[in-house]
């Protein structure tokens, strides 16, 4: 194992923290934070959004100064003072938002804001050199010279990887690392992680996946409300155990749901074609029906046409061909104001990505819980609106889906992920739509905000309304459905029973295997 | 997880301005002193130019008029995420609306007049700039390019029409007829002799309607949420369901309006005629204004009277400095106009760093992001 720091006998801790405190304000974002993170591990760190880890890895990667507390690194007492020196210490950040120039080659993006002189050739022959020392020695193997905006999502993610370890990181942290991942992307990753274990570098992975802590991590810690409320091998803890250390309560990991009882057809999709905005047809010609008080589920990798299908229903994209019939009417999605005229017939949309498109995440909260309704006349009948309503409305749902905190005058940016969420899924679900149509409902929300969710789903749909789900989380897909539709390259493949239909199943036919076959 | 919070809001529109403005007067008293001037005499020259008495305010107040409408003009389309440069050629065009009414109506009242004007040329401006923003909205065509080369298109059927149509028999100078009896907007001078020489006339009260209605219309209207939305995101209007090519089109057509409306302050607050060139570049102006008053329009109004007075403050400057030459004049407004328009972000960064070391408020509230309490 080569040892970094000149300090002869190496400590087994690659990083110590000793009572870590920082308080803003009135609120401790951690309190007298210990943690010990062996060398040559993978270790992970769970807690629910808020719950302070953002900012212990702020505190350890030089964003923040603690008020108080001491920070080891290899043994030594380190004060960090910004990133630039958290990697001179050897501790590098992979972000979950990717900090990569997009028309830049792979191999610029490595050595960008380290290279040794003006002249640009001798840097990149030499980065080139150490690229590929390091994509040999770690199996992280990318084309130096593809240009970032090309190469799929994981590939981008092990560009940031390999800017770290050219950096020199001996210890690395990764961010949420598999928001962003397709399943396959995601094993890849830990695949990766594995191999520099194996290397004697150091990882430290924050997530709220629980799954994932348990398949790769080998020692696990957990945050609640600032404080780290427990440390302990992964091998003696159980998913139950650590959902019920990062909520504080028992949790619930599998919903639970009474037997569907679908009534007439409410949503029907005829022979569909959508195209995306460059032209390419990604949803080629698709049928299916959604009856009231089922909830219909669209499993399938990222990017087989869900994305274009789940938009075209909504209204916000034109369809090619063929028809979206709600409730017996078909809809006029035509022009770039379908999306009204889709929700006036009791269409409601909690969309794939909340920031892009479900929340102006810059508008106060009460304005976001108009979007989509602003001619409605709940919020005034003429051209004023009435912002009295609109703000005593917002705060009535805020109290009854238990968004925090309560303020409907905050800017919605500032609320977590989760709570983000809620927001969204309050303002869609109160509207008593017909039809409810929802896109990745739990992506980077944390786990009490996920059971929440799913009730309100289930009780949705035991309100007799259709729902139509779409999620690249094959687990929520299952343990939500009444009933599974595989979508591959644009068609539906198949049709699954949730209840006797196996992970392996669906997977090979997400992956365009016929069902007979896979059967 | 960013090192940086935003700014406070009263630090945001006020601090941040004000630094800029300092910034700007060192420079130009470096340059003053550069050319054996002393730039303290010049800053009270110009303050007293401004401000100092009533002839001096009613300068400040005329061209800040001017300056509102342009600023407003800007900020509405800014609103929507939209740039509207073409504020220039619109008030130019628009003078065509202001003189017709002049002309038309000159045997009647000022009352009628005035506000038929500001119609008028709200309605050929609005119409000009609604070109671009339908252009822009069903064809893709850059409001930026198009606005831009409006101008110039407005310049040159400008310079035709007042050579070959509008151009009395008998006059050289390339201009309308003029307006000689009701059609002229009357200036307060007439009332109050202490304005001296000063054309500030009855168009400001319509300047200040302007920022009343914009300020409704951006943040009291569903249409001005609409087009918030559509300026912080337009794939989250697309999935509200707002049509964003016709909130493109009505912005700019209310953003040409407001910029249209300044021919009224110039052809008949001031010339009683159309000349060539009468909006002088202070269309362009705008976007500083704009651009200082951070697209609101209270702020716009702030912004305004400052250009107005450091356009006056200029002219006083011109007089009793002898040394400070109109090109120096243009040199400090360009000054001001970089250091609290183009780089008003200058001092962002160093002032958020400030707030983050020294404000227990921002520290407070980067927690309350970091940190949302999970128990009730």
């Amino acid at each position: 194992m080569t040892q970094r720091s000149s300090g002869g006998a190496a400590s087994e801790f690659a990083i110590e923290l000793k009572k870590i405190n920082k308080r803003f304000g009135p609120v401790w974002a951690n309190r007298d934070i210990d943690l010990k993170v062996r060398r040559g591990t993978i270790h992970g760190i769970v807690g629910e959004n808020g719950a302070g880890k953002s900012t212990l890895m702020s505190i350890l990667y030089g964003f923040y100064n603690a008020d108080s507390g001491e920070i080891f690194v290899n043994g030594q007492l380190a004060h960090i003072t910004d990133s630039r020196h958290a990697l001179q210490l050897g501790v590098g950040m992979v972000h979950q938002h990717f900090m990569l120039v997009d028309n830049f080659s792979i191999l610029e993006n490595v050595i960008l804001g380290v290279e040794d002189n003006a002249l640009l050739a001798s840097s990149l022959s030499k980065a080139r050199q150490e690229l590929k020392r390091l994509a040999d020695e770690y199996r992280l193997n990318v084309d130096p010279d593809a240009i970032v905006e090309d190469v799929s999502v994981g590939q981008q993610q092990r560009v940031e990887i390999l800017k770290a370890l050219y950096r020199g990181a001996d210890t690395l942290i990764l961010d949420e690392p598999t928001g962003v991942l397709t399943p396959e992307e995601a094993d890849d990753l830990f695949r990766v992680l594995r191999v520099l274990r194996e290397q004697g570098k150091t990882v430290i992975l924050i997530t709220h996946k629980l799954r994932e802590i348990m398949a790769i991590t080998d020692t696990v810690s957990v945050m609640r409300q600032g404080q780290m409320v427990a440390t302990v091998p992964t091998s003696e803890t159980s998913p139950d155990q650590l959902a019920e250390l990062m909520v504080g309560r028992r949790v619930l990991l599998r919903v639970e749901k009474g037997p569907a009882h679908p009534g007439q057809t409410l949503l029907e999709v005829k022979n569909l074609v959508v195209a995306d905005d460059l032209g390419v047809v990604r949803v080629k010609g698709v049928n299916f029906a959604v009856r009231a008080g089922e909830i219909v589920g669209i499993a399938g990798v990222a990017g087989n046409g869900q994305t274009e299908l789940l938009e075209s229903i909504a209204g916000m994209r034109d369809q090619r061909a063929g028809d979206v019939v709600l409730a017996g009417k078909v809809l006029s999605l035509k022009g770039d104001d379908g999306a009204h005229r889709a929700r006036r017939e009791g269409l409601g949309h909690v969309p794939e990505d909340r920031q892009r498109e479900g929340l102006v995440t810059q508008f106060e909260e009460w304005e976001n819980n108009v979007l989509g309704y602003q001619y409605d006349h709940a919020y005034g009948r003429g051209m004023l609106l009435d912002i009295a309503a609109a703000r005593a409305q917002a705060i009535e749902r805020m109290h009854k889906f238990d968004v925090r905190p309560a303020n409907a005058r905050l800017k919605t940016a500032n609320f977590s992920g989760g709570n983000q969420q809620k927001i969204v899924v309050a303002r869609e679900m109160e509207q008593n739509p017909k039809v409810l149509i929802v896109g990745q409902p739990t992506r980077g929300v944390d786990i009490g905000a996920i059971e929440f969710i799913h009730n309100q789903i289930i009780k949705m749909r035991d309100a007799g309304k259709a729902i139509l789900l779409v999620s690249v989380e094959l687990d929520e897909i299952r343990s939500l459905s009444d009933r599974i539709l595989v979508m591959f390259d644009g068609n539906i493949v198949g049709e699954a029973d949730p209840a006797v239909a196996t992970e392996g199943e669906l997977g090979l036919m997400m992956a365009g295997v016929h069902k007979e076959a896979a059967q | 997880m960013s090192a940086r919070r935003p700014l406070p809001r009263w630090a945001d529109v006020a601090l941040l301005p004000v630094l800029n403005l300092v910034l700007a007067l060192i420079v130009s008293g470096i340059v003053i002193a550069l050319i054996g001037q002393n730039p303290f005499d010049a800053i009270r020259i110009m303050t007293v130019g401004a401000f100092g008495n009533l002839e001096g305010i009613g300068f400040t107040l005329y061209f800040a008029t001017d300056f509102i409408f342009a600023g407003l003009a800007v900020a509405v389309a800014a609103q929507g995420g939209l740039f509207n440069i073409g504020a220039e050629g619109q008030a130019y065009l628009a003078g065509l609306g202001a003189i017709a009414v002049g002309l038309a109506l000159d045997h009647t009242s000022w009352l009628l007049v005035l506000p038929l004007a500001i119609i008028a040329s709200g309605i050929i401006g609005g119409l000009w700039a609604l070109i671009p923003g339908y252009l822009q909205a069903k064809r893709g065509s850059h409001v930026v390019i198009t606005t831009i080369m409006f101008n110039f298109i407005a310049s040159a059927i400008m310079v035709y029409l007042l050579n070959y149509v509008l151009k009395p028999k008998g006059v050289q100078e390339p201009s309308s007829a003029n307006v000689v009896d009701a059609g002229k907007i009357p200036q307060l001078r007439t009332w109050f002799h202490q304005f001296g020489g000063a054309p500030l006339n009855m168009t400001i009260i319509f300047a200040v309607l302007a920022v009343i209605f914009v300020y409704v219309l951006v943040w009291r209207t569903k249409f001005g949420f609409a087009l918030r939305t559509m300026g912080h995101n337009p794939a989250a209007s697309l999935y509200a369901g707002i049509s964003n090519s016709r909130t493109i089109m009505t912005v700019m057509f209310i953003s040409g309006a407001l910029a249209g409306m300044m021919a009224v302050n110039e052809v008949l607050g001031e010339q009683a005629r159309v000349v060539i060139d009468f909006t002088s570049g202070f269309g362009f102006v705008g976007v500083a204004v704009a651009l200082m008053g951070r697209n609101h329009p209270f702020g716009v109004a702030l912004a305004a009277v400052l250009f107005g007075a450091l356009y006056q403050g200029g002219i006083e400057l011109q007089f009793e400095m002898p040394a400070i030459t109109r090109d120096m004049i243009v040199v400090i407004q360009a000054l001001v106009i970089m250091f609290t328009g183009a780089m008003e972000g200058l001092l962002r960064p160093g002032l958020e760093n400030a707030f983050m070391v020294f404000g227990p408020k921002q520290k407070a509230e980067a927690a309350a992001r970091e940190t949302v309490s999970t128990e009730g």
